[in-house]
């Protein structure tokens, strides 16, 4: 049980690295690296953080996954919870199926699009707002990645929040220092991260993003009123795979037949850790 | 159209608590009828376009009818993506106003004049783009529409005394509705330059040029079977928008034109000319642009003249 109440089934990070790592090669498509660095900050989630009776239900807590590009990690989290079955799993980036690299709300359990970063936690803010107005003790989660703290619309969301005091809202940063192109600390520095939420009135919390435990203990803390909160998830970008842990092309870059092989077996490997 | 709008909304969200009104930071002295009904229905989000619009896509979801509200331009462009990405691909009641399309911020300058709000949001499916012509217009639309599925956009003028005579505020979603009949030429005009149409029908009629003026307010989705139907029987089609001439009503008509195969001439009255840095009135620009009432009668004259010689 957590605190919430909800009956948890804890969701194996292995069993999530795996999928990821079955759908990529499957559909040979990359952002390997981006899942695998939320895939335990999204187990976590749905082992029972997240209060989701039903995907439809109105009480649900909203969750929105800002950094849509990591939404493998997302149907592999719906799939162990059992709201996503195993076939619909496998038409991961197929020809018309819902499963896109980014998530589309069409599909049960993803409650937002998202892909264009910076939109989430607008959203996000928007649904804690709304649980407040209408009574409800609902939460929105929303996990953006450290790279798309440059996106300036992400700071209007982070004011708004502050202002109306939206304690019902968390963010999660998966800040494992990379993006796209290169690492944050050479493209656009995040240096003093902390200090930047803290100075725009948030509740700051630093977590180790791979620690379950950890993330749930955080969670189970917040305080019900006050300001928003963040976690500041320290995370390893391909995190489980060594060949992919911090590399910058495991951005986008999809497996060979002889990486899948290796990739499958670290995974299984580790999977006590 | 901002009073208007405001004692409306005022009045739906007497009668439905799911109404809420998030603001730019803009509507001084305009917003007051609702805010200060509904001080806690009603926020003032700061200067923050793009958060309005996924603020509003997060309160859509759960239930509510957000209407947020800024200057067209802001409205429309700054937060273009968060419209599709939001209200749009969700699908989700979202309320854009978009105050001062147009020339209506004159003096403002060119980086507050609307002249492509049109033109880009009717791009988006399932979003929903009306022009009022008039205050009364404005009353009525927001009655017949403020409930319906999907996301809206509504251009309104700035001005509060805008009255079209003999429109009498009649609305029906994706309709024109007729000011004036007569077999010369069709008027077909968009929002807020209906009261200038309308003087210049009179003034054409003055001249023995019989027009009917029909005012077009809905804008997206395309009222295609309306305006194919009546358009029928007309030679000349004569567009007045205050909008740039590509994208807005010119163009949805020549797209209803070409597809209908009509067999009538098209000229679009629009701004035609990119920004040149110069501010001025409403009348003064309305004036460089070739949009006024005098404007409007050259271009329907020039038009019935020119068939009259080829005939």
């Amino acid at each position: 049980m957590n605190a919430s109440g909800t009956p948890a089934k804890t969701l194996q990070p292995a069993a999530l690295r795996r999928i990821i790592l079955e759908q990529s090669k499957r559909a040979n498509v990359g952002h390997i690296g981006s899942a695998l660095s939320v895939a335990d900050i999204l187990a976590a989630l749905y082992s029972g953080i997240l209060r989701i009776e039903r995907p439809d239900d109105p009480e649900r807590d909203r969750f929105i996954l800002s950094k849509g590009h990591a939404a493998l990690a997302l149907y592999a989290a719906l799939h162990l919870r059992g709201l996503l079955d195993a076939g619909t799993l496998d038409t991961y980036c197929a020809d018309g199926s819902l499963l896109g690299v980014h998530p589309e709300p069409a599909l049960p359990g993803v409650d937002f699009a998202t892909g264009s970063l910076g939109h989430g936690l607008s959203i996000g803010a928007g649904a804690a707002l709304g649980a407040r107005l209408q009574g409800s003790s609902r939460r929105a989660f929303a996990l953006v990645s450290d790279a798309e703290l440059g996106e300036g619309s992400l700071w209007e969301a982070v004011m708004f929040a502050a202002h109306h005091r939206l304690s019902n809202l968390v963010a999660i940063v998966d800040w494992n220092g990379q993006q796209a192109l290169g690492y944050t600390e050479d493209v656009l520095s995040l240096r003093g991260l902390p200090d930047r939420f803290r100075s725009f009135g948030w509740d700051v919390h630093e977590v180790d993003g791979h620690n379950l435990a950890a993330i749930g203990r955080a969670v189970d803390a917040l305080s019900v009123d006050g300001p928003p909160h963040v976690l500041l998830a320290r995370t390893t970008f391909g995190k489980g795979v060594s060949f992919m842990e911090g590399k910058i092309h495991w951005h986008y870059w999809p497996m060979s037949d002889e990486e899948y092989r290796l990739a499958l077996a670290e995974v299984s490997a580790g999977s006590g850790r | 159209m901002r009073a208007a709008f405001a004692s409306t909304l005022a009045e739906l969200a007497e009668r439905d608590e799911r109404i809420l009104l998030l603001t730019g930071d803009l509507g001084y002295k305009a917003l007051e009828p609702f805010s200060e009904r509904f001080p806690r229905r009603f926020f003032n989000v700061g200067v923050a376009e793009q958060n309005m619009v996924g603020l509003a896509t997060g309160l859509a979801e759960c239930g509510f009818v957000p209407f947020v509200y800024s200057i067209a331009t802001f409205a429309s462009l700054r937060a273009y993506e968060f419209i599709r990405n939001g209200p749009v691909a969700h699908g989700l009641p979202v309320r854009i106003v978009g105050v001062g399309g147009g020339f209506d911020y004159g003096s403002a300058g060119p980086t507050h004049h609307g002249l492509e709000d049109v033109g880009v949001l009717r791009l988006q499916p399932g979003l929903t783009v009306v022009a009022p012509a008039d205050c009364e217009q404005t009353r009525s639309i927001l009655r017949d529409t403020w409930d319906r599925p999907g996301p809206f956009y509504y251009r309104l003028s700035k001005d509060d005394r805008l009255s079209v005579p003999g429109l009498d505020g009649r609305f029906s979603l994706g309709r024109a509705e007729v000011l004036r009949r007569g077999p010369d030429i069709l008027l077909l005009v968009a929002g807020s330059l209906a009261t200038e149409a309308l003087a210049a029908s009179g003034a054409l009629n003055d001249m023995g040029i019989d027009a009917t003026l029909a005012v077009v307010s809905t804008l997206n989705p395309a009222p295609v079977d309306d305006l194919r139907g009546r358009i029928e029987g007309f030679d000349d089609v004569l567009t007045i928008e205050d909008h740039y001439a590509a994208g807005g009503l010119g163009t949805i008509v020549a797209e209803v034109v070409a597809e209908s195969g009509a067999r009538c001439r098209l000229k679009r009255l629009g701004v035609k000319e990119g920004p040149d840095g110069l501010s001025g009135s409403l009348p003064s620009l309305l004036k460089r642009h070739g949009l006024g009432r005098s404007a409007i009668v050259a271009a329907a004259q020039a038009a019935v003249e020119a068939r009259k010689r080829s005939d």
